[in-house]
């Protein structure tokens, strides 16, 4: 990648000569008749933050344990940094994991866990002790050497269990949820930690999680997964703006998904018959559809916008009713029941006091959205 | 603390009573003067001293000793061998059959197990000695060992030891390095139920000791024969000491374990 001149920003995966460091091709993985991973292809860059997101049981487990050498493919080969991994036990490889449980040894010291793996490696004395205390900076963690894994903190204890896999320096660090069993507020902080770490060591990062505001936080690029298949590689803003299924659009943040036929009226712009007694929708897409051929707009709430007074200009206009409104504070969703009992979800901000907010139950209100705010998904 | 009521009192005594009023007479009448059994004389531990100057006892006690170290070493080694394997080994073909055979001796009649021990090593050629006692003893404690090492293996969360490996260990080293250290207290509580058990043993001792190696309780059982002496009290009181000292430090082994993995999982709890 050392041809790079033309850009500060990190996108390897659009460059055609740039090697991966991690190569899935063409890989399966069975247990017995269940099929965890089906013909699975994907390539992971070097320094790269990578989040495998999806609902438990969709594989992203399978995937991660496959690059530790807990488990093997089936069929297909792995590949790091070149080499075929398949038959190299997990002492053997560059790559280190940071357990869901932590896994932290009970009977050995916060030092000691940390110095575990590379005692290992015969490392000498004086590397060994300089490199613990390294990483129990890197953790801010000097002051807790001594202490056995139970008499620390949660928070402090994931940090350890980063810092023990991350003191090998792998080529490829494997986070399994390494939030889940944390409370929100500091998972949140944790998660900048962690982007922070992922930065400074240049260590390649491939998160599990389920949670796809972590995954969107942290990662360089995101690999939505269903069912033991790749539902969309792609870089967060492109996942959130530009979803390739209802599945993501779905998945990824709340969505409305309006079922209708496209008719091409030119250009990208199609029309959308959706529903009875109720006027076209407009939507342009990329993508091209045949006349009648069934599609599903999705549109995020906050590009919805609501009204009192139906708007002068607007590519696309519904009347309804305030079914139910969710205040989150800083934000409301208003669900708006159409004639035809659709509900569709709209969400402002709110920029003034609760008490004076325009519209409460059983308002009648138009929403409106242009033609470029939603996307047009074949299924 | 709650108060008991008379009925519970009474209860209590009466079941402690039955318990222990039998050993209480012996070990109290080890400190007699007198020769003879039943009668009181007086306060001395001269028994003790002449149990000192028997030959025949100290080599037996001896005997026993040796045969209960190694045999429960043997056993610890094997009986852990077995509940990692039926733990962790997976699904493999005849499991089930196997982790129930483990266990089978458990159950099984001591005759039967002495008897079919005697018939192995009379049919092998195997002369009766210390070490036939030991292989016996082996056999049949090996199954107490790997009941309470594997319970203990069941709560170990596996994680620990993928950890291992994936930090560079082989397979051996993170049983060596992981497995072990943490499984320690449910090892040497299994060691001292085995080492225990090995002591206490007279019916099957008696079916694989030979002429070479008379262990303790088969030399009090036919001492008794001719007659009970204040020495065999004196003998006997030593034994249930240290019985009693091997059992309660095997409880207290694996009690303060459990206890401090309690402990530290309830302040893993509270903190995350």
């Amino acid at each position: 990648m050392g041809d790079i001149v033309s850009s500060t920003v990190f996108e390897p995966w659009t460059d055609p000569q740039a090697e991966p460091l991690i190569r899935f091709r063409n890989v399966t993985k069975r247990f017995g008749s269940f099929t965890a991973i089906d013909d699975l292809t994907l390539d992971i860059y070097e320094k790269e933050f990578f989040a495998l997101l999806g609902p438990s049981g969709c594989g992203k487990t399978t995937m991660m344990r496959m690059l530790a050498g807990f488990e093997n493919p089936t069929e297909g080969s792995i590949e790091l940094a070149g080499r075929d991994i398949a038959n190299v036990p997990p002492n053997k490889r560059a790559v280190n994991m940071m357990f869901q449980s932590y896994a932290l040894f009970p009977h050995l010291n916060i030092w000691d866990n940390i110095a575990f793996g590379l005692r290992r490696d015969k490392m000498p004395k004086v590397d060994l002790e300089a490199r613990v205390e390294e990483m129990l900076k890197l953790t801010r963690l000097e002051k807790f050497a001594k202490r056995k894994p139970h008499q620390i903190s949660g928070g402090q204890r994931q940090r350890v269990a980063l810092a023990r896999s991350l003191a090998k320096a792998p080529k490829l660090l494997l986070l399994d949820e390494p939030l889940g069993a944390l409370d929100k507020k500091l998972r949140q902080d944790t998660q900048f930690e962690l982007m922070d770490i992922q930065e400074k060591t240049g260590t390649t990062f491939v998160i599990v999680t389920h949670d796809q505001e972590e995954a969107m936080t942290v990662a360089s690029r995101v690999a939505v997964m269903d069912e033991g298949h790749l539902m969309q590689v792609a870089t967060p803003d492109r996942i959130y703006e530009n979803p390739e299924s209802v599945y993501v659009a779905d998945f990824i943040g709340d969505v409305n998904i309006i079922q209708g036929r496209a008719s091409a009226v030119g250009g990208e712009t199609y029309s959308i018959d959706w529903a009875e007694g109720q006027g076209q929708l407009t939507a342009t897409s990329a993508t091209s559809f045949d006349n009648g051929q069934t599609c599903h707009l999705a549109i995020r709430p906050e590009k919805v916008t609501i009204t009192a007074d139906r708007p002068e200009v607007a590519d696309n206009v519904v009347q309804g009713r305030v079914h139910d409104i969710a205040y989150l504070g800083n934000l409301s969703t208003y669900h708006v029941e159409l004639p035809n009992g659709t509900i569709i979800k709209a969400q402002t901000a709110n920029t003034r006091r609760i008490s004076r907010r325009s519209f409460t139950w059983e308002d009648p209100v138009w929403l409106s959205w242009t033609a470029t705010a939603g996307v047009l998904l074949a299924n | 603390m709650t108060r008991l009521s008379w009925f519970n009192v009474v209860s209590l005594t009466l079941g402690f009573a039955f318990l222990y009023i039998p050993m209480l007479i012996l070990i109290i009448f080890s400190f007699n003067e007198s020769k003879l059994v039943t009668v009181w004389a007086g306060f001395s531990t001269k028994w003790y001293g002449e149990l000192m100057q028997n030959e025949a006892f100290l080599n037996a006690a001896w005997v026993t000793v040796k045969v209960a170290v190694m045999s429960s070493t043997l056993a610890t080694v094997l009986g852990t061998m077995a509940a990692y394997v039926m733990v962790r080994g997976g699904r493999f073909m005849g499991r089930t059959l196997f982790s129930g055979m483990i266990y089978a001796p458990l159950v099984m009649p001591e005759v039967i197990t002495g008897l079919s021990l005697l018939l192995l090593f009379i049919g092998i050629g195997l002369d009766r000695g210390v070490l036939t006692i030991v292989l016996a003893h082996t056999t049949f404690s090996m199954c107490y060992v790997s009941v309470v090492v594997s319970s203990r293996l069941v709560t170990f969360d596996r994680s620990l030891e993928e950890a291992a490996l994936d930090l560079g260990c082989s397979p051996a080293e993170a049983f060596r390095l992981v497995t072990l250290p943490i499984i320690a207290p449910a090892v040497i509580s299994g060691w001292l139920l085995a080492f225990t058990l090995s002591l206490d043993d007279l019916v099957i001792a008696s079916f694989t000791s030979g002429p070479s190696a008379t262990t303790l309780p088969i030399k009090i059982f036919s001492a008794v024969r001719l007659g009970v002496s204040p020495e065999i009290n004196a003998l006997s009181t030593i034994m249930i000491a240290i019985v009693t000292v091997g059992v309660i430090t095997a409880s207290l082994v694996s009690k303060r374990a459990m206890v401090r993995q309690k402990q530290e999982e309830q302040a893993a709890a509270r903190t995350t």
